[in-house]
């Protein structure tokens, strides 16, 4: 990566110091998460790129926030690790106001939507797309809550979500299998078949992938692990069998 | 430029002019973009053979041009293939393939085989250095039994149990990976490929309207043109709309009779 060249170029592009983030470096690849009967589910690969290698293998990219949420992050990763440092100023200061409230995550995702908006109209991103997902109880009940921010600021909310690759890959399957009220060994199922896709189609995917829930007891984060993959179909064992000597 | 265009060219992409385009694009001049088809095409294989199925929908950028157009193109009796990418390349290279297939068969009486049509395909994209951009999923059953492949508008190809192009592929390959298996029934293989043509349809913007599905066994070819509808007119009225007299005013009446039209007798031929 051509970190000599990025420093040329923001003093080419006028006044010295300025630092703008200009490609990312580090990448993390597609969260998928989606509501369920008990809270909201999220899942990601652990992998970090930079460029075309696959640098890091064991990255947790799904985290805590608070007592209500979780935030997934594909994109830069440091720019990831810097938006967690502003969610732990956040929920600190948040506490110490003691006053028996808490953030809950339609608050955080709000927050994270002004961060993300105000650092692109500056035309320094932080190069990410995020998900945030949790349950709070509110005045109609426990409601749950799942919603995205990207790195122009561009936010929603929906019953699932994903980000990167996942929204040409695993949205399709999500639109036709997701329901309400699924049990978490529903959810977990449906999860699993979309990080399949994901982890057969994506380049920079690997087999290596962690869950998390988040109910009105807590979060969860579960240690990861890796999904059987199927290559023995029989038409890949000798292509040119029609026609000997083909390509 | 000059002098040196002598000679006819003899098949294959000419190069004379690249320099020249080069130099122009540099200059500015904006090149101008090509039709495509948007699509999602896919193909599956099964126990028996092979079913491939296709979108409807043939886009001019934003504007959808052809609401129900015919992506599984002929090729043989036995062979068909679907054309994803710039519809006059897809047309155009299956019609000319399908032709040189046709006498072949008179050449050597026999049933064309799927490897045949791969070759003359890839052999003729090849040549033109991916400046003719169709990008087709070719199907067929013949007497080594069922094929499928894809082509590259560059030539390249592949052998595979199950494959998706165009723009929705990654739609319909979402729903191919979690659910294919080997040795699907004809029934199987037929709601797979329109679960995949489905989710193409609405999850991506170039590809929609309706399912077409081939499905091709030994000795037996059914083209199921719009076999699923998924995208019906629901806004207008299925009784019709039934104006009765009396429910507008009539202010005046005028009649006007026609003069008659005067007889034509039948006369002598023309003469050539």
């Amino acid at each position: 990566m051509d970190a000599c060249g990025t420093q040329a170029a923001a003093a080419a592009a006028g006044g010295e110091g300025t630092q703008r983030t200009l490609y990312p470096y580090v990448t993390g690849n597609s969260v998928i998460a989606m509501k369920y009967k008990d809270g909201v589910i999220m899942a990601c690969d652990t992998g970090a790129s930079y460029g075309s290698t696959l640098r890091y293998k064991s990255v947790e990219r799904i985290k805590a926030v608070g007592k209500h949420s979780l935030i997934g992050g594909s994109g830069e990763f440091s720019d990831f690790q810097e938006i967690l440092r502003y969610l732990d100023e956040l929920t600190l200061s948040d506490h110490m106001w003691d006053d028996g409230n808490s953030l809950g995550p339609k608050e955080i995702h709000a927050y994270l939507t002004r961060v993300m908006y105000n650092r692109r109209n500056k035309f320094d991103p932080l190069w990410n797309s995020l998900v945030l997902g949790g349950v709070k109880k509110g005045p109609k009940g426990d409601e749950k809550y799942l919603g995205m921010v990207n790195m122009i600021g561009t936010h929603f909310e929906d019953n699932h979500l994903a980000t990167g690759f996942g929204n040409h890959m695993a949205i399709p399957i999500l639109r036709a299998e997701w329901r309400e009220d699924m049990t978490f060994e529903e959810a977990i199922k449906l999860i699993e078949k979309c990080l399949l896709v994901l982890l057969y189609r994506d380049r920079s995917s690997i087999n290596k992938f962690q869950i998390a829930k988040i109910t009105t007891e807590g979060s969860t984060i579960y240690p990861p692990y890796a999904l059987k993959t199927n290559w023995g179909f029989s038409a890949f064992e000798n292509p040119s069998k029609g026609a000997v000597g083909t390509w | 430029m000059v002098g040196s265009m002598d000679v006819p060219a003899k098949g294959g992409f000419s190069f004379d002019l690249c320099r020249r385009n080069d130099m122009l694009e540099k200059k500015g001049l904006k090149v101008p973009g090509f039709r495509k088809t948007g699509t999602t095409i896919v193909g599956l294989v099964f126990a028996d053979g092979v079913v491939l199925g296709a979108d409807t929908r043939a886009t001019e950028g934003p504007i959808v041009a052809d609401k129900n157009c015919e992506k599984i193109h002929y090729m043989a009796p036995n062979i068909y293939c679907c054309g994803a990418g710039t519809a006059a390349d897809t047309e155009a290279v299956t019609d000319m393939v399908s032709s040189q297939l046709q006498l072949h068969r008179y050449a050597t009486s026999r049933e064309s085989r799927v490897v045949t049509a791969l070759t003359l395909l890839k052999t003729h994209l090849f040549s033109y250095q991916g400046h003719v951009s169709a990008a087709l999923v070719l199907g067929g059953v013949d007497c080594t039994g069922p094929h499928l492949h894809t082509v590259y508008p560059h030539g390249s190809v592949d052998t595979l149990p199950f494959a998706t192009m165009g723009s929705g592929s990654l739609a319909a390959m979402s729903v191919f990976e979690s659910k294919y298996k080997e040795g699907l029934t004809r029934d199987e293989g037929i709601e797979l490929v329109c679960g995949a043509i489905r989710a193409g349809i609405f999850n991506d913007l170039g590809s929609g309207s309706n399912v077409d599905v081939c499905v091709i066994t030994k000795g037996k070819t059914e083209y199921l043109r719009n076999h699923e509808l998924p995208n019906p007119r629901t806004y207008a009225s299925s009784k019709g709309f039934s104006f009765v007299q009396g429910h507008t005013e009539v202010l005046s009446t005028k009649i006007t009779p026609l003069k008659p039209k005067p007889e034509v007798t039948v006369g002598d031929a023309m003469e050539e």
